[in-house]
């Protein structure tokens, strides 16, 4: 059986086999190195140049528009000068908060982490419990669907009042934001896990946590991520505005102290770390899920 | 006769808010040790709902049922099913399906070594071991049913429950499942309960039929003996005069005496 399947691999490899072997036409002829790395430049070429012209375009009229004498704004190449050290040294460190946009961003995502972590936790112990029990539905959905309508920044006040400290206060505005679609989610992917699968879990007599752990979080998996990648949009939203009222390191408080110096290109570019940042949070969330749920978003 | 499983007085009724819906009444049945039972009747007659008591997935309003003469009233791998829609659990490879029961039924009794093998051992009985490190997506539907079958086979159950298995596979299939069945009960002796509302399958593979009446209040309207020798063959049955006979029975009583009338 090894013979032949050696010898068909060499004359995938060779040039040109002169030798037609009936069994050739079983294995799919593997095309050459240089024509699968065409296709994926290709293929790479079609996702990466539409939004890079609109980008060029988008920039030149900004560039148009701002370069008039007596425009509010800045234009791109301004930014640019003004900035050019934030960017190339985002590491630098004179004490208090005259510090790199690097630890700024890192302070923030630092207490991302924090909160976002205790919301994931307590959010779908809250929905799997919501989820499972009708009771717990009854008693507390009601007092969900109210409490997350009230913006994060609201929360604030009061979590100062409670924690008399900015580095708590923020971290719970966090976990209050990202909290409610974690819940919400899970409690209906709870919800949906097919009777079929309850069934099956029935006559095999899982416990309760062997339940909880084999058939409803990988059941209910899709539908948590959707919950936690609107959560870690939400408090990557909440945690620039709260930042601007708690001050100290963050890349909330240097766009407020920026606004507050006039510095224009610095907010600029510290708006386009934070849409950087919170794209690839999205996306790091939305991959994660699609590792952890391969096979069960099919059925 | 010994009363292996005992279906003893089973009156299902289902309410709802005011309404009350009287599914099943007086369902009383005995299964002997190895034999293969199918239930017969028209769709809504409550056959999965009497399959769902025994597996003790629902309650019975009164009545119960007895397996070896103790009373069952909760799910257990004594009593495995197998379903209609397979249920397969997505995420798990097929050797995990199967391995899920094996843990649990088998946690105290079998070594890591034993279970594995016992797995494989199911997989194989039904030509599956192929494939066990495949996910349920990835393979056909004939192939998910004898996944199922496999997983149910493994708990070493003492009734075997059939709901509908063949119901959702094409003809082709269906057919080369229902032989293997037959082979997987002449092979273990399984005592085998089916759903089943197809007449040829049921008169093929059950030692006895049992026909339904049309809901509500469904009862057992007739139970018929197959006395057709087995090995059974499916080719030579065709013009066998017990086999035709049988099937005649069973279509006279689901086409003639309790027809359907409301088009489901």
């Amino acid at each position: 059986m090894n013979m032949p399947v050696k010898k068909m691999e060499m004359e995938g490899i060779a040039p040109s086999s002169s030798v037609a072997a009936p069994v050739v036409a079983m294995t799919p002829k593997r095309p050459p190195r240089s024509e699968a790395y065409a296709r994926m430049a290709k293929e790479t070429a079609v996702r990466v140049i539409p939004p890079l012209v609109v980008i060029a375009l988008l920039t030149l009229i900004w560039e148009l528009v701002c370069r008039r004498a007596g425009s509010t704004l800045p234009p791109p190449s301004r930014v640019f000068k003004d900035t050019k050290e934030l960017i190339f040294d985002p590491f630098f460190d004179h004490g208090g908060i005259d510090k790199g946009l690097f630890w700024h961003l890192s302070a923030s995502l630092q207490r991302v982490a924090y909160g976002y972590s205790i919301a994931a936790i307590v959010g779908i112990a809250l929905g799997t419990l919501v989820g499972q029990s009708v009771w717990a539905m009854r008693g507390l959905d009601p007092l969900f669907q109210v409490l997350r309508t009230i913006p994060p920044l609201a929360w604030l006040p009061l979590s100062l009042a409670a924690f008399r400290d900015g580095q708590p206060s923020a971290i719970f505005v966090i976990f209050i934001t990202s909290v409610w679609p974690i819940i919400i989610n899970t409690a209906v992917g709870i919800r949906n896990i097919p009777q079929d699968y309850r069934n099956v879990a029935a006559v095999v007599q899982l416990n309760p946590l062997e339940f909880f752990s084999k058939i409803m979080i990988p059941a209910a998996a899709p539908y948590i991520f959707t919950g936690l990648r609107i959560g870690i949009g939400l408090s990557w939203l909440a945690i620039v505005a709260a930042e601007m009222l708690i001050g100290g390191v963050g890349i909330g408080f240097f766009i407020w102290d920026a606004w507050n110096s006039s510095h224009i290109s610095e907010i600029i570019l510290a708006l386009f770390y934070v849409g950087i940042i919170g794209f690839v949070l999205d996306r790091l969330i939305a991959a994660l899920g699609k590792f952890v749920t391969h096979g069960t978003a099919q059925s | 006769m010994t009363a292996y499983l005992k279906l003893d007085h089973i009156d299902k009724v289902f309410t709802r808010g005011n309404a009350t819906t009287e599914v099943l009444k007086d369902i009383n049945l005995t299964i002997e040790k190895g034999e293969y039972v199918s239930i017969i009747g028209h769709s809504g007659c409550g056959k999965s709902t009497l399959l769902n008591i025994i597996a003790g997935l629902t309650g019975a309003s009164t009545g119960g049922v007895l397996l070896e003469n103790r009373e069952v009233n909760s799910p257990g791998p004594d009593r495995a099913v197998v379903f209609q829609n397979h249920s397969l659990l997505p995420w798990l490879t097929v050797y995990e399906n199967v391995k899920l029961g094996v843990d649990k039924v088998f946690s105290k009794t079998k070594t890591r070594a034993e279970r594995d093998a016992w797995v494989m051992h199911n997989l194989n009985l039904v030509q599956m071991a192929h494939a066990k490190d495949k996910r349920p997506s990835e393979i056909s539907g004939g192939m998910k049913q004898r996944v199922g079958i496999a997983r149910a086979l493994a708990m070493e159950p003492k009734v075997l429950l059939l709901d509908e298995p063949f119901g959702a596979l094409d003809a082709l299939t269906r057919a080369h499942l229902q032989d293997s069945v037959m082979a997987l009960h002449q092979k273990l002796g399984n005592t085998i309960l089916m759903i089943t509302h197809d007449v040829d399958e049921a008169v093929l593979l059950s030692d006895r039929i049992v026909m339904m009446t049309n809901g509500p209040s469904a009862r057992i309207g007739e139970v018929l003996d197959v006395p057709l020798a087995r090995p059974r063959k499916r080719l030579e049955l065709a013009s066998n005069a017990t086999y035709l006979k049988c099937r005649q029975r069973v279509l006279e009583f689901l086409y003639e005496r309790h027809r359907f009338v409301e088009a489901a």
